[in-house]
């Protein structure tokens, strides 16, 4: 058996993991592995600008992939850099690997320099966190890691390594474990099949049902079972912001996703619901609004690979612990083997009823109180010259809103955001990651001017490894989404949410070595979108004036039921 | 409702701040929490007492679960069980008191586990509420200091909590 150092160990692990970049940045108690890392050539390292960005790069990977993104840091800073990133990880169930460097071993607890107690630290956003105390247990402690990240809920793991442990001097013999159990994790496989056979007969009879599904499908990669059992029963679906592109987003059975600024048709309609059935959903309160309004006359059905995420905020009626794949599989089969059908009176009126709403609203928004281009419009452009097809990696603020609701999703893992923890500075790093990894695909960051600024730094590791995102940056000269709410709650005391003193970002991205477009006129918004997506090796920052009043409706009235909306700056429900 | 919930995790650096720091970040509560070795050295028990209604104690477990170091979770309290806590008390005993305080622990089937002129110290094993009885019934008497172990428990019968 070949001898490894412990350092050699960690890199060649994640060699055998399959891993083929990484996203780090160096220091002291990394440096062995980082010269390991210089002597090989089968894992990529990419420096990053801020060790937050490589967590939000190894994630986007994973949301992209489903498969762990690997990030490696340094102790002390660079580590607490990285909980951001982690934290954002955690919040959406995304599989990631952080490696940490740690202090010596022998200098733990003695508040060495650059010593932080990474595992305390985070241990509240991870799904599992280790620490290396034997160099030999490094390949199986990496097995484990990978493991846990991706099986059940997906969740981030985080390694800490004491710098002994990666010693060059110090050789063990080096095998990659080929599998893993541990007696204390059994993530599930199936779900219960007599609770399984209860929802579908509960389904059958439903005379107002709805279909509403997360993130879990598309992270238990259940797109194509969730379509087929929803064409099969030609019932409504909506999804969360998390489960955009589970469902095509141009089908007529998609409703628009739903919640605090769902569509005003999904959100009446999960109202008036009589049975709903949630898959890889987590009843945020997003989403719900107060839970003792939510949905008063349903019942409802809840698959989930989290026995936790069920009942936690809404009761359900039938829980389901599953993977959605597998749970949605065994329905197909059992409503195709049904005799019974649903009701199609009852159904065709449940239509009628929805389309009328969808009459009424139907994501409709104001283009003629204004000269200036409506953020709106900008989105609807670029569903339209990407053909709906681009990776659209989001901040976080009135843009993501605006982007969810216009950007037409027809396919999964193609809308990334920072939806739980909501992190501003999550856009930029996210599209690098993905269009790394996939350099032939339109790779476009949807951004605020407030947002981008949290991570432009990283502007500079894109001229390094030329990764040629577009960046389309609704500019509203505010930070919008805190104005809205002080706009609707604060009589428009605009409190610290006016970004003035803002960079010229064109000459800011050329000293990047980018190209900058501003666009101030609807006029030209196409052609110069069209122009900045032939340039593909080239990144593109479009600097987009909008109009800075414009609000995100629907938005939902706080502590009303799902159906209390804010419809336009004048008509609630 | 209280709720005493028993955890058989594995013995590792680490897991026991993994369950306290669940508590802590979920906002459940700790009443009291006891945590040793097995006779099977790669597992601790733990046992901690709770409040909280149905849906509390439901997300308790179910999150306890997640952790990957805990193998195995019981509700003690939902089912028949026994439940110990272990108090050392230690009286100011002069005069009279020593007396008392000598009754009231045979009564209760304390032992004096150490003695000084001055002093009593009693250890007493029940559940908390002999515990709490114990302290009332001495009301009179000048407790010194009182030390108690929280609860440990164990289901009735043949039903075991192992892996
Ligand atoms: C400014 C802002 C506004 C927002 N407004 C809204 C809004 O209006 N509407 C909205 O929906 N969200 C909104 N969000 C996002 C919101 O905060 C939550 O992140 C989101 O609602 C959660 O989505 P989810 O329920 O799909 O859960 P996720 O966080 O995606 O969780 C997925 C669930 O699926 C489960 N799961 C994972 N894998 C599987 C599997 N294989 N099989 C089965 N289950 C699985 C998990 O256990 C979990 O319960 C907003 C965020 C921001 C920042
Ligand atoms: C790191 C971080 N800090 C603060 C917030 C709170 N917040 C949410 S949206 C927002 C404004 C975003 O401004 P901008 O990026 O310009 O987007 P806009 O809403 O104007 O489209 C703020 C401050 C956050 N989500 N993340
Ligand atoms: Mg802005």
């Amino acid at each position: 058996m070949e001898l490894l150092s412990g350092a050699e160990m960690v890199v060649r692990a994640l060699r055998d993991e399959g891993v083929k970049y990484i996203y780090g940045y160096p220091g002291g108690a990394l440096l062995h592995v980082y010269d390991a890392l210089f002597q090989q050539d089968e894992v990529e390292h990419i420096l990053v600008r801020h060790e937050q960005a490589a967590t939000h790069m190894a994630d986007a990977y994973a949301r992209a992939t489903n498969k762990p993104g690997v990030a490696l840091v340094t102790s002390g800073p660079g580590a607490t850099n990285a909980i951001t990133g982690i934290a954002t990880a955690y919040m959406d169930s995304i599989p990631m690997i952080v490696i940490t460097g740690q202090v010596m071993s022998f200098l733990i607890g003695e508040d060495a320099f650059q010593e932080t107690d990474m595992l305390g630290i985070s241990r509240p956003i991870v799904k599992h966190n280790f620490s290396v105390t034997r160099a030999e247990d490094i390949p199986s402690i990496i097995k484990k890691a990978f493991y846990i990240a991706q099986t059940g809920r997906p969740g981030p793991v985080v390694i800490d390594i004491p710098k002994d442990m990666t010693t060059p001097t110090e050789r063990f013999p080096y095998e990659y474990p080929k599998s893993v159990k541990l007696r204390s994790y059994n993530p599930v496989t199936k779900g219960h099949s007599g609770q399984i056979r209860k929802a579908v007969d509960m389904l059958l009879a439903a005379k107002r049902p709805m279909i509403y599904t997360g993130g879990g499908i598309i992270m238990g990669d259940a797109s194509a079972e969730l379509t087929e059992f929803a064409h099969l029963l030609k019932y409504p679906v909506t999804n969360t912001i998390m489960g955009l592109g589970g469902f095509p987003g141009t089908d007529p059975q998609y409703v628009g996703w739903l919640g605090m600024h769902g569509s005003y048709e999904s959100n009446m309609a999960m109202h008036h619901s009589d049975l709903i059935l949630a898959i890889g959903a987590r009843f945020d309160d997003r989403v719900t609004n107060a839970v003792d309004k939510f949905c008063p006359t349903a019942r409802i059905i809840h698959v989930d690979i989290d026995p936790a995420s069920i009942s936690k905020t809404v009761q359900a009626d039938v829980p389901i612990v599953g993977p959605a794949k597998a749970v949605l599989e065994e329905m197909i089969q059992l409503v195709k083997e049904s005799k019974k059908r649903p009701d199609q009176d009852a159904l065709d009126a449940w239509w009628k009823q929805i389309d009328e709403w969808r009459g009424r609203h139907g994501g409709r928004y104001r283009t003629d109180d204004s000269e200036m281009m409506k953020p709106q419009q900008v989105i609807e452009m670029l569903s339209k010259v990407t053909n709906g097809n681009a990776y659209v990696c989001s901040d976080v603020g009135q843009h993501q809103m605006f982007a969810a609701q216009y950007y037409k999703f027809n396919k999964p893992n193609r809308w990334i955001n920072s939806g739980g923890l909501g992190t501003m500075g999550f856009g930029l790093p996210a599209a690098m990651g993905i269009k790394l990894n996939f350099p032939e695909s339109d790779v476009v960051c949807v951004t605020g001017e407030g947002s981008i600024q949290m991570n432009i730094q990283e502007l500079s590791t894109c001229k390094q490894y030329d990764i040629p995102v577009v960046i389309v940056c609704l500019n509203n000269q505010s930070l919008g989404m805190v104005r809205q709410w002080q706009d609707m709650n604060y009589e428009s005391r605009h409190s610290q949410s006016y970004m003035n003193s803002l960079p010229d970002f064109i000459k800011l991205v050329e000293s990047y070595g980018h190209v900058g477009m501003k666009v101030t006129k609807y006029s030209e918004l196409e052609g110069a979108m069209r122009e900045a997506f032939a340039m593909k090796d080239r990144l593109v920052f479009m600097d987009i004036y909008v109009d800075p009043f414009e609000h995100v409706y629907p938005m939902q009235v706080p502590r009303g039921s799902m159906r209390d909306m804010w419809l336009s700056k004048t008509e609630r429900t | 409702m209280r709720h005493i919930i028993s955890v058989l995790m594995e013995n590792e650096p680490g897991a026991l701040s993994r369950v306290v720091g669940l508590f802590s970040q979920r906002n459940f509560n700790i009443e009291s929490l006891t945590v040793a070795p097995t006779d099977d050295s790669t597992l601790s028990r733990m046992t901690v007492m709770t409040t909280g209604d149905e849906r509390v104690i439901e997300q308790i477990t179910k999150q306890l679960n997640k952790l990957i170091d805990v193998v195995k979770v019981v509700d003690l309290s939902e089912g028949d069980h026994i439940e110990r806590e272990l108090m050392m008390i230690k009286f100011k005993a002069n005069g009279q008191m020593r007396a008392e305080i000598k009754r009231t622990a045979d009564i209760f089937r304390g032992q004096i586990i150490d003695i000084t002129p001055n002093t009593y110290t009693v250890q007493l094993v029940g559940s908390s509420d002999k515990l709490d009885a114990f302290i009332a019934s001495l009301g009179n008497a000048s407790i010194m200091e009182v030390v108690r172990s929280g609860v440990s428990g164990i289901a009735r019968g043949e039903k075991v909590l192992t892996i």
